[in-house]
């Protein structure tokens, strides 16, 4: 109490009650200011650490908003309920195995990632036009490069951040399938393998995708372009050459269903794994590829993911400001 | 602090159809400089070249010490830019939005957070920050892009056209706002616009470019000559119904210079007389001469040169404005054509900025 007397003294001994009523608004406020203007602004003389802290903070920021983080309410929803979406489903498969005591999962670490393919195409589509889209759309690439960072950078951390969020929400899935394996007593040796095989596929498949995705969606500062353009690439081939590779199968010509997997990138990564990653592919009849189509299909993965990188480093050259 | 912030030596960037900038020599010392010149004058051309963003054709130029075609990086570490478009993407908070990039330009987290409550305070924000950007007003925005060009605590921040799309109020919180980010900060400030009037209450310094060519670089106070012209207006009576020619004709007769001001079509010009008020005596005479007159005194008051007396003969014509205003030097009414009296121009101008720049530094 003793500070109230000593606030209202001046006031008292100069005026009228009606000036004593005002004068704790007045005081307060000036108090409060007082607090705000006293601190007054302070220089920085900490650390700057310079070009690649930077690049790491904007893969950092990407990563986090892939998934929602740090943004609002709405962008959560849905990432988080296509994450679900994604890894339900091989719960409810470790479930089975874990109670019919299956001496097998029923399905491969690669192969399901291969069977959720729509669930990640949608998660791919709605994901690369927010890390690259809001961007350019709201200029804020100009921000960007008036920092440290060049142009090559921010390609990098985007197309780093998405590969890793693609990585994400695949990998996860294998990892509840693992540990579900382990809890079903499952052979040790086998299921580490398989997992490890798995991981590896996921990798491959999303940086590929990232890939696709961004160069996708960077030639559009319009996200619902972005999102539309993303979907068409990876389901309209996908099932065109799902239909072909069964027509053909159909007609007992057993080379060329290797050859159209060429066509998808879908089918590409199913290709890939199910040759070198020790997997089985989603190719009608079980095809194995032979060795000459496996080099032409890691070729074809190697020209893509350079590819789109480069077409990103091209679309960000005149972007800046 | 350096002597000089930026130092531009004949400057050119040609783009396969237009020159933006025809060898632009220039010296920019410490403190608040305005970048005055009309829309495709050439200032965002030359704002992009300071941050390293885009090759000179020609010339160079030298930021903070650093040089702009190799030490790019290093320059944007210590410089802070405010563009003039939006910048802000609309599902993100203020302060995320700033701590991020805090941390683009080098800060540590934790220092990042710190920074930019500090910065966002400092430009006025407060609650709100919290909100999504995407609610809020055109001034509000505008001081977001503030605090992220100061966040990192730069040398030197260039701020295009920070003024666009303020209400009257808004501008001027903002350019009060510019005045405080050197005289409280401490940070020596660029700040472009297209509006004199609002760069000649702010700056310490202005740098008037057109068609990419330099006009004038001289210290605000030169520009705004501080001779102080009084500006009179008189009733008519009976006995003098004209009384401005009266009053006129009785101050030439005290041995005062007086005249109609030249701005014709302002309001109440026709009343007005520009009277040169060389000393403090001149107050009392016209004082007398008007009461001895029987006129009404309407007003008398202080007139400062404006800035846009630079334009004011051509306004808007691009290229071929010759600068004609009351501080301008008589080479400078054919530079539009000729690019050697505006180097000329340029050399000569410059010494008495670097000069006026030890009070600052």
């Amino acid at each position: 109490m003793s500070p109230e007397p000593h606030a209202h003294s001046p006031a008292t001994a100069s005026a009228s009650a009606s000036a004593t009523a005002e004068a704790p608004v007045p005081a307060a406020g000036q108090r409060g200011e007082n607090v705000i203007h006293n601190i007054g602004y302070r220089d920085y003389d900490g650390p700057r650490l310079g070009r690649s802290y930077a690049r790491t903070s904007l893969f950092e920021q990407s990563l986090r908003g892939a998934y929602g983080l740090g943004r609002s309410a709405k962008s959560k929803v849905l990432p988080m309920i296509l994450f679900a979406v994604m890894c339900v489903p091989a719960a409810i498969v470790v479930a089975v195995t874990v109670f019919t005591d299956a001496k097998q999962m029923p399905i491969d670490y690669s192969a399901y990632v291969i069977q959720m393919q729509p669930v990640i195409g949608i998660y791919i589509a709605a994901m690369a036009p927010q890390a690259v889209s809001l961007d350019l759309r709201f200029r804020v690439v100009s921000l960007y490069f008036s920092r440290p960072i060049e142009r090559g950078d921010y390609v990098a951390a985007k197309y780093a951040a998405l590969s890793a969020a693609i990585f994400i929400f695949t990998g996860a899935s294998v990892v509840i399938l693992y540990v579900g394996a382990m809890l079903a007593k499952l052979d040790f040796g086998d299921e580490t393998k398989g997992f490890a095989l798995g991981l590896v596929s996921c990798l491959v498949f999303s940086v590929l995708h990232a890939g696709i995705g961004l160069a996708a969606a960077a030639a559009t500062p319009r996200r619902g372009f972005g999102v539309a353009a993303i979907i068409a690439l990876l389901t309209i081939p996908y099932m065109l050459i799902s239909a072909l590779q069964a027509i053909v199968a159909s007609q007992n010509n057993y080379s060329a269903i290797g050859w159209l997997g060429l066509g998808s990138p879908g089918s590409l990564v199913d290709g890939l794994q199910s040759k070198l990653l020790d997997g089985r592919n989603a190719f009608p009849m079980g095809h194995e590829l032979t060795s000459a189509q496996v080099s032409v299909y890691v070729a074809l993965i190697a020209v893509l993911i350079t590819g789109t990188y480069a077409l990103l480093l091209r679309r960000y050259r005149k972007a800046g400001l | 602090m350096r002597v000089t912030v930026i130092a531009i030596e004949s400057l050119t960037k040609r783009y396969p159809k237009v020159t933006a900038l025809d060898r632009l020599t220039v010296g920019i010392t410490p403190g608040v400089t305005g970048l005055v010149g009309a829309n495709g004058a050439g200032k965002s051309t030359l704002i992009k070249i300071l941050l390293g963003l885009s090759p000179a054709t020609e010339g160079g130029a030298t930021v903070l010490g650093l040089d702009v075609a190799r030490e790019g990086s290093a320059i944007r570490e210590r410089v802070g830019y405010m563009p003039e478009h939006d910048c802000l993407p609309p599902d993100v908070s203020a302060t995320e939005f700033v701590v991020h990039m805090a941390r683009m330009s080098g800060l540590p987290t934790t220092s990042a957070r710190e920074r930019t409550a500090d910065t966002l305070r400092h430009v006025g924000l407060y609650e709100e920050r919290y909100r999504p950007m995407g609610g809020y007003s055109t001034g509000m925005k505008q001081r977001v892009k503030l605090a992220q060009a100061l966040v990192h605590d730069p040398q030197l921040v260039l701020l295009d056209e920070p003024t666009n799309g303020l209400d009257p109020v808004g501008r001027d919180e903002m350019l009060a706002l510019i005045r405080r980010v050197h005289t409280d900060f401490g940070i020596s400030v660029l700040v472009t616009s297209h509006l004199l009037g609002e760069l000649e209450r702010t700056c310490d310094h202005v740098v008037v470019v057109d068609g990419g060519k330099l006009l004038r670089a001289s210290s605000t106070a030169d520009f705004t000559k501080s001779t102080p012209s009084l500006a009179v207006e008189v009733t008519d009576t009976d006995t003098h119904p004209d009384g401005t020619e009266a009053l006129r004709s009785a101050l030439v007769a005290a041995g005062l210079s007086a005249q109609a001001p030249g701005a014709a079509g302002a309001p109440g010009a026709g009343h007005l007389l520009m009277v040169d008020a060389t000393d403090e005596s001149a107050y009392d005479t016209i004082r007398d001469t008007v009461t001895e007159l029987g006129l009404g005194l309407v007003r008398m008051e202080q007139r400062r040169h404006h800035i846009s007396e630079v334009f004011n003969s051509e306004p808007g014509a691009v290229g071929t404005a010759p600068a004609v205003g009351p501080q301008a030097a008589p080479g400078v009414a054919s530079s539009g054509a000729h690019p050697a009296p505006a180097d000329a121009l340029a050399d000569r101008q410059l010494q008495p900025q670097k000069g006026g720049s030890g009070d600052v530094a």
